[in-house]
C-alpha cells in the first residue's frame, strides 16, 4: 500500500515541469527543520508509554514484595543479587557456569534446526495438502488430531526413538511448530487465484516449475504467517523440553536456578526468554515482509 | 482446402451434483488465418466457455476443436490467452512476467540473448519498454493489459485469445488500446479471436462478428461479416455507412430478437 502511495505521488510530480530547482530548496528546507522534531516526537510517542508501564509495574512490585515474608524478591534484590547475569550476558567461567545471552543461543541453536526442519517439511506437506484434494481428505484428520497433543507430550516417545537428550529436544521443536506451517501453506495454495493456474496451464508449466514459480510466492504470505506461529510455537516448547532433558540451554537453566533456590536467576531469565521470543517473531515478520513485498498489491 | 480453426459440432455441458447443465449447444464454426473474429452475446451466454474451449483450459462435451487439423485438447502456448483481469503474476516485474513465457516457450530453441531481444521487442510492440522493471502494482490497468498482451504475443502463439479484454477499462483507455490491437493485428496478422460485449468495439476491430443466442444451450445464432477496409479509423467510421449498417444489425440481434431476460439466468 505504502508503496503504490509513493508511486502515485512520483507519477504525479513527473508530469509538472515547473521549477524544478525551488521543489528540491522547498523539500530540502521542510526536512531540515521538521525531522529532528518528527524523530524525537514519534521516538517518543512509541517509547514514553511503555516505560511508564513497566514503572509503574516495577513500583508496584516492589511494594508488594517488600515485606519480609514475602514468598518472592522484589525488583531491587532482583538487581542486587543477579547483578552478575545482568550485566554481563557473556561470561564463560567454565562448562556449566556461562552468561545467560551463551545460554540463549543454545537454545537458540535448536530451534533453528528444529524449526528449520519444520518450515521445509511443513510447506512441503502443505503444498501436497492444498494441492491435492486427496490428500487433504487423508491426511487433514490426522494433523487436526496431531496438532492438538501439546509439545512436551511427545517428549517421552522422542527420548525412547532417539535415546539422547539433544536429538528429542530438536524433535519436540519439529513436531510442535511444524502444523501451523503446514496447514497455512495449505491454505494458500488452495488460495490461489485460476488465473495463475490457467497461466501455467496454457504455459505447460511442469510441476516443479508450478511449485517454485507460481505457488511459493503466491502463496507467500499464508506461508510467513505459519511460520510466525510456529516459531512462536518453538520458542515456548524448547524452554519446557530444556527443563525436562537437561544441558546448557535457558530453559535447564531455569530448572537449575529452582532446584538450587535462586529465585531473582530465574526472574531474569524470564526476561531474556521473552525479549528473545519478541525478537524471533519481529525476524520473521520482518523477512516476510521484504520476501512478500509485491505479492499481496493487487 | 481446410480451415486454420474448425469448431466442429461442438456441446458443452456441466454437471453439478445431478444436475446436468447444458451451456452450448452445436457450435459450428470455421476461421481463417490471419482473422479477426469477435464472439458477442449477453452475459451468461456461455462465450467465455465457448473460449476457455479452444484454449483447451476446458474439455468440449462433444464435438471438437480443430486447429490445423489437430485436436485441442489441453491448454498451450500457441493458444495465448489474454484474461480480462490481466492475470498478471504481482511478484513479478513486467519483463519478468514476460520472460517467464518467453523462457519457457523458448528456452530450448533461443540463446539468453535472442530471448532479451524478442521480450523488448514485444514490449516496444505495446509501447511498455519503459516500465519493464515495474510491478503489475505500480502500473495502471490499461498499461497492465498492454502487458498481458504483450506475453500472449510473445508466445508467439497461432492463435490470440483475448477475454474481454478492455472491460475492466475506462472508455478512453480502452480505445486506446483497442488501437493498439488494430495496429498489432495488421503489423502481425495473428489470428485473433475476441470475447466482448461492446457493439462498437466488436464492429471495429472484427473482419467477423459471431453472435451467440442466450443459454441455456446458447448456439451461433448469426455471422455477420464486416466488409469495411482496413486501416480503420474510429472518427471516420463514425459516420461510415457500412460501420452503422453493421453496428445496426448487431444491436437489433442483441436487443429485438435476442433480448436478454434476467430471469433467465
Amino acid at each position: 500500500m505504502s508503496i503504490q502511495t509513493i508511486e502515485d505521488s512520483k507519477v504525479k510530480a513527473f508530469p509538472t515541469p515547473a521549477k524544478p530547482a525551488e521543489v528540491i530548496a522547498f523539500t530540502a528546507k521542510m526536512r531540515r527543520r521538521f525531522d529532528p522534531a518528527a524523530i524525537a516526537g514519534k521516538l517518543a510517542s512509541t517509547l514514553v508509554p511503555p516505560a511508564v508501564v513497566i514503572a509503574v509495574m516495577l513500583v508496584i512490585w516492589q511494594i508488594a514484595c517488600s515485606s519480609p515474608n514475602a514468598s518472592l524478591p522484589p525488583p531491587s534484590q532482583v538487581w542486587n543479587e543477579a547483578y552478575d547475569l545482568i550485566a554481563h550476558p557473556f561470561f564463560d567461567y567454565g562448562p556449566q557456569d556461562i552468561g545467560l545471552a551463551w545460554r540463549v543461543l543454545i537454545s537458540l541453536q535448536r530451534v533453528a534446526i528444529g524449526f528449520g526442519l519444520a518450515a521445509i517439511v511443513g510447506v512441503a506437506l502443505g503444498a501436497l495438502v492444498g494441492q491435492s484434494i486427496w490428500a487433504m481428505r487423508g491426511l487433514d484428520p490426522v494433523f487436526q488430531i496431531l496438532r492438538t497433543v501439546p509439545p512436551l507430550a511427545w517428549l517421552p516417545l522422542s527420548l525412547a526413538a532417539f535415546r539422547d537428550s539433544s536429538p528429542s529436544a530438536i524433535f519436540v521443536i519439529f513436531i510442535t511448530s511444524i502444523w501451523p506451517v503446514i496447514i497455512n501453506t495449505a491454505v494458500g495454495v488452495r488460495n490461489i487465484p485460476e488465473d495463475y493456474r490457467n497461466v501455467s496451464r496454457i504455459l505447460r508449466l511442469n510441476q516443479l516449475e508450478f511449485f517454485v514459480k507460481i505457488m511459493v510466492p503466491a502463496a507467500a504470505p499464508y506461508i510467513f504467517t505459519g511460520l510466525r506461529i510456529g516459531i512462536g510455537l518453538s520458542w515456548l516448547a524448547i524452554v519446557a523440553a530444556e527443563m525436562l532433558t537437561g544441558g546448557v540451554g535457558i530453559g535447564f537453566f531455569i530448572w537449575d536456578a529452582w532446584n538450587s533456590s535462586r529465585l531473582p536467576d530465574i526472574i531474569v531469565a524470564l526476561a531474556y526468554i521473552g525479549v528473545t521470543g519478541f525478537c524471533l517473531d519481529r525476524l520473521v515478520a520482518a523477512v516476510g515482509a521484504f520476501v512478500t513485498r509485491g505479492t499481496t498489491a493487487k | 482446402m481446410t480451415a486454420y480453426l474448425k469448431l466442429d459440432h461442438i456441446d458443452k455441458s456441466f454437471a453439478r451434483g445431478g444436475q446436468v447443465s447444458e451451456v452450448l449447444k452445436d457450435i459450428r464454426l470455421t476461421i481463417d488465418k490471419g482473422e479477426f473474429v469477435s464472439i458477442i452475446g449477453h452475459s451468461g451466454c456461455g462465450k467465455s466457455t465457448l473460449l476457455n474451449l479452444i484454449a483447451g483450459l476446458t474439455r468440449v462435451s462433444a464435438g471438437a476443436v480443430l486447429l490445423e487439423d489437430k485436436e485441442v485438447d489441453s491448454p498451450g502456448p500457441e493458444r495465448a490467452v489474454v484474461f480480462q483481469n490481466h492475470s498478471l503474476l504481482p511478484w513479478l516485474t513486467v519483463y519478468e512476467n514476460i520472460n517467464l513465457a518467453v523462457s519457457k516457450v523458448f528456452g530450448s530453441t533461443r540463446t539468453r540473448a535472442e530471448r532479451h531481444d524478442w521480450i523488448m521487442r514485444n514490449l516496444d510492440l505495446v509501447q511498455m519498454a519503459h516500465a519493464r522493471d515495474k510491478r503489475p502494482a505500480e502500473i495502471s490497468g490499461g498499461m497492465k493489459q498492454r502487458v498481458g498482451i504483450a506475453r500472449a504475443l510473445a508466445m508467439e502463439p497461432k492463435i490470440l485469445l483475448l477475454d474481454e479484454p478492455f472491460g475492466a477499462l475506462d472508455a478512453l483507455t480502452r480505445a486506446h488500446l483497442q488501437d493498439a490491437v488494430m495496429d498489432i493485428h495488421s503489423r502481425l496478422g495473428s489470428t485473433t479471436i475476441m470475447i466482448t460485449h461492446d457493439v462498437d468495439e466488436a464492429v471495429l476491430l472484427s473482419d467477423r462478428i459471431v453472435m451467440m443466442t442466450n443459454g441455456p444451450a446458447a448456439t451461433i445464432g448469426e455471422v455477420l461479416p464486416v466488409p469495411l477496409a482496413r486501416p480503420r479509423r474510429r472518427i471516420e467510421l463514425s459516420s461510415d455507412r457500412t460501420f452503422l449498417r453493421c453496428r445496426e444489425a448487431v444491436l437489433k440481434f442483441l436487443y429485438e430478437r435476442h433480448r436478454f431476460v434476467e430471469a433467465a439466468e
